[in-house]
């Protein structure tokens, strides 16, 4: 067999990141967030606990939202990327900009992905937006100023500005 | 440290043969990327097994369903097979955290790092399932409570993957159960989780078959149940069922003081739930 990583020797890793193609040498367990944060200087995707707990660090791996520091760099290979800097998010920004939903922000690009992540799933199987529904699609995102009124308002926001368009 | 990212299931079968006590099997991440991170685990040799694509899936069998060891919660949510043959499990599934974590969470993984608090564990006890293990010494088939052999420990050999898991169809007059108790309603590592597959006839419980998970070092079934169950000539009626419950759980469970809860709090959460379940299955039509 061909064993594509001997070591920790680095890995190609060739990654479409907000739809630019990137190639780079990156040891293959590297957290796909470091990747992104130091590697690529994407700074806006956030560390918060580390441990796949709080949602913070939240990005699309191929339409799917993904805790970035959970996924290895190996696993990432060939996968398009979306981060909170990719303009295909401006919609959702401006209405938690609109909604004041943002405290101290670190939780802000995870929570603006999952909501991308679930507007899409609820375009694709059909279903309609609720309050219900936003709640359980955020689950995973922590905030810890708690300010979970205006986030929410802001995802409902967001709905109802792609579903005007 | 080797990495070995395969891509088939040769290719990961080929890395296993030459793996030592100190290596890992990588699949969706959600321990093992945690455990690295934090320098708990130190592996030397590490097999990366997502890509292989042999091992997703959930398929239809003569004898109930084969569900890929690679088969993600959010996959499991949304299989009508499995929600027919494995309801609970996909109960389990849709409670174990949220979106994110759904997404690379996988059926195998939870078996082969066999947490005591893994959700989808005592569910796949419950249902009486199957571990389907493949090397290049060829194939086995091992039952799960059997192959959990204590705290994170499996009957897994280092050259061996976990390729499938295989559960039986279900019976026409089966009931079953899922329970959680965390910290909150949903997204929190379970203090105690219950799985239950009972046949019930006219408000009476002919045969149960339970299994609990944070209630010892590993995930366990609940044998006093089955064994009370099957001794009663005309089975256990409602009136019969707090006892049992207590019975059971002082038998059966070993629970203990940790982070997350006190074995007091287990043992009395377990006797609820498990009373709670088998009351509504004597109540239902």
């Amino acid at each position: 067999m061909k064993a594509i990583f001997e070591g920790a020797v680095p890995i190609t890793l060739t990654i479409k990141v907000n739809g630019t193609e990137r190639t780079l040498r990156v040891p293959p367990l590297r957290r796909l967030l470091d990747v992104l944060r130091e590697d690529l200087a994407l700074t806006g995707t956030k560390e918060g606990c580390g441990e796949g707990e709080c949602g913070a660090c939240t990005v699309l791996v191929d339409g799917e939202s993904q805790l970035s520091c959970l996924v290895p760099a190996c696993q990432a290979q060939g996968a398009d990327i979306v981060t909170v800097e990719s303009t295909t998010l401006t919609s959702i920004q401006d209405a938690f900009l609109a909604e004041g939903g943002a405290q101290c922000g670190i939780c802000t690009p995870g929570m603006i992905v999952t909501t991308r992540a679930w507007l899409d799933e609820c375009e694709r199987d059909g279903t309609s937006v609720t309050l219900e529904g936003a709640r359980e699609a955020l689950a995973g995102n922590l905030c810890r100023c708690t300010g979970y009124g205006k986030i929410l308002a802001a995802v409902l926001h967001a709905a109802a500005q792609e579903n005007a368009r | 440290m080797k990495v070995v990212s395969a891509r088939t299931l040769d290719e990961a079968l080929l890395a296993l043969r030459d793996a030592g006590p100190d290596s890992r099997v990588l699949a969706g991440g959600t321990d093992l990327m945690v455990e690295m991170e934090s320098g708990r685990t130190q592996p030397d040799f590490v097999v990366d097994v997502w890509k292989v694509d042999a091992l997703r899936g959930i398929r239809a069998t003569p004898l109930g369903i084969e569900i890929g060891a690679l088969t993600t919660c959010a996959e499991l949510e949304r299989s009508a097979e499995a929600s027919v043959h494995a309801d609970i499990l996909v109960e389990a599934a849709r409670w174990v955290g949220a979106a994110q974590i759904k997404h690379r969470a996988t059926v195998g993984g939870n078996l082969g790092t066999a947490s005591p608090a893994a959700d989808l564990n005592p569910a796949l006890f419950a249902l009486g399932a199957r571990v389907k293990l493949v090397s290049l010494r060829g194939e086995r088939e091992i039952a799960v409570e059997a192959f959990v052999k204590g705290y994170r420990t499996t009957d897994r050999a280092l050259d061996e993957l976990i390729a499938s898991i295989v559960i039986p169809a279900r019976s026409p007059h089966e009931r079953r159960a899922f329970r959680k108790v965390g910290t909150r309603k949903a997204q929190s590592i379970s203090k105690v989780v219950l799985a239950v597959c009972a046949e019930v006839e006219a408000g009476s419980i002919r045969s149960a078959r339970a299994a609990a998970g944070s209630v010892a070092d590993r995930t366990i079934l609940l044998p006093t149940l089955s064994n009370a169950v099957a001794a009663s000539a005309h089975g256990v009626r409602a009136d019969r069922v707090g006892a049992l419950s207590r019975e059971v759980v002082r038998a059966d469970a070993r629970p203990r003081d940790d982070v997350r809860s006190s074995a007091e709090y287990r043992t009395f959460a377990l006797e609820r739930i498990l009373a709670r379940a088998l009351l509504d299955f004597t109540r239902l039509p």
